[in-house]
């Protein structure tokens, strides 16, 4: 008898499985044109899912479109799609930081984006070769202890970090797509040797973390001084609970410094789209104002990059961030990820 | 047959003819087709490493493994995991004992507990440590961290070792003079020796591949370094290689624990009626045993606990979505009731060529099914999209493909179990059934299984805890839409919602306390069978 109760279980537990699984398969079918004329999309999402869900819905009213997300990081994702290659089942890719879309462009992997499209948006937030478009922005910050420091001792440039009175006080997260955005920005303004320095400086000054809301947390308690992030941790953190940022300030470091770096979300038509109409329209939604609207009034807190949107006013204007201005496309080469390998930080 | 081939069968002594006959015996065609099976679908990460090292070329190769950034990783690798699994022996073997040897109060409700980490996915007990103080981050933490979340691991089949073992042999060792810790050390420990040993690699290739929990933790590893090589470039040579040297590590666990398991057996036939147990009083140290015990159950889930409530009270983001709780927390029982009998049924033709067909072959099969849960998530979930796009895209990013990768990742863990079920059950046993005019089949659904299921079952259970918190596999192959626990606490977690993370957490530990009572209720039945 003992033993026939376990058979049981096994046999009741397996036909649960089986019917929950064929469900969760059904359910996915193939995003081929349905009955109804309409194709379906499928987009490959990276940025954050809840704020994307709020673009994809205001899109679906619009154009009757349906839109199905896949969600994942920016890497993971943009390693797929290399790995799919002409198999990939996505239509649109969408990500956090452009560095992951410039790596699925270089490997053929977009169509052009349409011209009216790119119109949207000012043309510093398009890559050179046009293939996909800034439709999000985030502000490079240094978020500082306003219990340890005042705002006199702070350093005036990103570079700054590197000298040894930092020395165990600085954090940062040199993984992901973030962190890197931003060394691509000092390697494009300082040159290899003065980047490949730097580095070497902040893996001996620095601590690394797991992620912006890491750095900022450890700043808040106290555990080191000053951490590299993008602005909208806190300003998200502050409307949570303030747990993690009460205790800190974020300076912008303007003046067309590395450090006032502006990281762009990219989105791109992947090539074989069998829906590249459709495809194109979602793209040109993202960046028009009823989408960049949408954008502006969620908790994101990032910046529209529309211009006849305006951002959320709790933020600083972007006009007056005082960003370095470059071409998206160039971030990011294969030397940012070879010089982090040479400092030991990656 | 051809003329030379006669000429060669000729010139065999006997012994050649027979010994061919016993390789047919010895190795059942099926089962060895079914095995091998198992073990090219294990494989999949494994070629796609290899295929990108061989793609690479030595001298590059050379420049990305021999740099000191590896040399940092492989120390920070190697003291984690030898630490982690001597520390999990050590609470894993000492809380048994406790538990199973002694006059503790209160042993059964000890007992659940101890066992309750495993519902606790390490990244969780990792996020909960690391928001009461940032003094965890570091190896000392790390160790500590993934100590109290994987050494049930260990605890649990040691348990299962001390019920089945009949207290007789202690105690004859202890009237032919020897003191209990030397009975303890001579007797006792060698026979604990499988499920020591077996628990122990579980608790090694774990820790290799394990990320979420150490990259919280500011702890890089191998594996760590080589998400860190995917988020920032293609999966690259470099990644490549620092899995290739994680697959050499793989290896090395590999052979230890084949190596210091020897060739000894233990099953016994005539168990005869083991007396009932005098448990050893503790006196005195009662006390501190008690508040030995409950450190660690408070350390291992208090404090995981004690975060994921305050999240839930604390943060603003805090909402229950009952619906979508109740979907994606079904979707998540569903694959992983999927996941845990696939995985099972792909295990059992393995375990049983290696415990009853024992051969090089045979081992070699069975070890080749432990390295897809030495490699990150990243790399198997990679390899499958790689793999199924080539030769079977219609199940690309289908329920087919991802329970796959599931069963992939978690066989170790069903390989484990029934391997150690099967080495109790005495084969004798089945060559009565076959004497008495039963078929294979018949012997083996009618003695076999009934003599293995509570194996079968640990090993299901086993698989499920695995599924529930597996999260790049679930991310990439799922069918497009899935969402499971682990997916929308990952989400929520990523875009600083703490408070909207917790509930998902929260029910992921709720869903995997059944899986967790099998488990505990497997190995009490073991001593009311004996």
């Amino acid at each position: 008898m003992r033993a026939r109760r376990p058979a049981a279980l096994l046999a009741v537990s397996l036909s649960v499985a089986l019917g929950l699984a064929a469900c969760g398969g059904s359910s996915s079918g193939d995003p081929g044109p349905g009955d109804s004329g309409k194709a379906e999309l499928t987009l490959y999402n990276a940025q954050h899912e809840d704020l994307m869900q709020l673009m994809v819905n205001g899109f679906e009213k619009k154009t009757g479109i349906s839109v199905q997300m896949r969600n994942g990081d920016d890497f993971e994702m943009a390693n797929q799609l290399v790995q799919e290659g002409d198999k990939t089942p996505a239509d649109v890719f969408v990500t956090e930081n452009s560095p992951a879309m410039t790596l699925v462009a270089s490997k053929g992997g977009f169509s052009t984006v349409d011209k009216g499209t790119l119109g949207n948006v000012p043309s510093t937030f398009v890559p050179s070769d046009h293939r996909w478009v800034g439709f999000a922005g985030r502000s490079t910050v240094l978020a500082w202890n306003t219990q340890q420091l005042k705002a006199a001792d702070l350093p005036t440039s990103i570079l700054d970090l590197a000298q040894p009175k930092w020395k165990g006080k600085v954090g940062f997260s040199p993984s992901g797509a973030d962190f890197q955005a931003i060394v691509s920005a000092v390697l494009k303004q300082e040159g290899a040797a003065k980047t490949e320095a730097w580095l070497k400086g902040l893996k001996t000054n620095g601590k690394i973390y797991d992620g912006n809301s890491t750095v900022m947390k450890a700043v808040n308690s106290g555990e080191i001084q000053v951490g590299v992030i993008y602005h909208y941790y806190w300003f998200k953190d502050q409307a949570e609970s303030g747990a993690n940022s009460n205790h800190v300030q974020l300076k912008y470091f303007g003046h067309q410094d590395p450090g006032a770096f502006f990281s762009i979300s990219g989105a791109g038509v992947l090539k074989a789209s069998k829906h590249q109409q459709e495809a194109q329209e979602f793209v040109a939604y993202l960046t028009s104002p009823a989408g960049q609207k949408i954008l502006a009034e969620s908790a994101a807190m990032e910046y529209p990059l529309n211009p006849k949107v305006a951002p959320n006013p709790k933020l600083k204007p972007i006009n007056e961030l005082d960003a370095p201005t470059i071409d998206p496309s160039t971030l990011n080469g294969p030397k940012v990820v070879e010089l982090m390998q040479q400092a030991g930080l990656l | 047959m051809s003329v030379s081939g006669q000429v060669i069968e000729a010139l065999l002594p006997a012994g050649g003819r027979a010994r061919r006959g016993s390789w047919r015996q010895s190795h059942p065609p099926t089962l060895v087709a079914f095995a091998v099976l198992v073990v090219l679908l294990a494989l999949i990460p494994l070629f796609f490493v290899v295929g990108y090292t061989v793609d690479m070329g030595w001298a590059q190769l050379r420049e990305m493994v021999w740099r000191p950034r590896v040399g940092e990783l492989l120390v920070n690798t190697t003291r984690l995991t030898v630490g982690c699994v001597l520390a999990s022996a050590v609470i894993g073997t000492g809380a048994a004992w406790l538990v199973e040897r002694t006059t503790l109060p209160g042993k059964r409700l000890w007992h659940v507990l101890l066992t309750a980490p495993l519902a606790v996915p390490a990244f969780v007990n990792s996020f909960g440590w690391v928001s009461i103080t940032p003094k965890v981050e570091g190896f000392g933490g790390a160790l500590l961290i993934v100590t109290l979340s994987y050494y049930p691991l260990v605890y649990l089949p040691v348990t299962a070792s001390l019920r089945g073992l009949d207290p007789a042999l202690e105690e004859t060792a202890q009237s032919l003079g020897l003191g209990p810790w030397r009975a303890f050390a001579r007797v006792v420990l060698p026979q604990l020796r499988p499920a020591l040993l077996g628990g122990g690699l579980l608790v090694g290739l774990h820790l290799l591949a394990e990320f979420g929990a150490l990259q919280m933790l500011r702890y890089p590893t191998f594996t760590t370094a080589i998400y860190d090589q995917y988020r920032s470039t293609f999966s690259g040579p470099a990644a490549t290689a620092l899995a290739g040297v994680l697959v050499i590590c793989c290896v090395i666990l590999l052979t230890v624990e084949l190596r210091l398991r020897g060739k000894q057996r233990y099953a016994r036939v005539g168990r005869g009626t083991a007396r009932a147990l005098r448990p050893r009083p503790l006196g005195r140290l009662t006390a501190p045993s008690l508040l030995a015990v409950l450190a660690v159950v408070v350390l291992a889930i208090g404090v995981p606990m004690g975060s994921l409530v305050h999240w839930l009270v604390v943060g603003t983001s805090t909402t229950f979505p009952v619906g979508d709780l109740l979907v994606t927390g079904g979707t998540s029982v569903g694959l992983a009731a999927a996941a845990a009998l696939l995985t099972t049924v792909l295990a059992l033709p393995v375990a049983w060529l290696a415990v009853r067909h024992r051969s090089a072959v045979t081992t070699g099969l069975e070890r080749s099914t432990y390295f897809g849960n030495a490699l990150p998530g990243i790399v198997v979930a990679l390899a499958l999209v790689t793999v199924s796009l080539k030769f079977f895209s219609p199940v690309y990013q289908t329920v087919w493909l991802l329970v796959a990768a599931y069963a992939i990742v978690s066989l170790p863990r069903a390989m484990v179990s029934v391997k150690a079920a099967l080495v109790q059950a005495p084969p004798l046993l089945e060559d009565v059934a076959h004497s008495l005019g039963r078929g294979p089949l018949e012997t083996f659904r009618r003695v076999t299984v009934p003599l293995i299921a509570p194996g079968l079952g640990v090993s299901a259970a086993l698989v499920f805890l695995a599924v529930v918190t597996e999260l790049t596999a679930t991310l990439l192959l799922a069918p497009i839409g899935t969402r499971t626990l682990a997916t929308q606490f990952w989400s929520n977690s990523s875009s600083v919602a703490y408070g909207a993370a917790a509930p998902y957490a929260a029910l992921m530990v709720l869903i995997s306390m059944p899986a967790t009572l099998v488990l505990t209720h497997a190995t009490s039945r073991r001593s009311s069978a004996s």
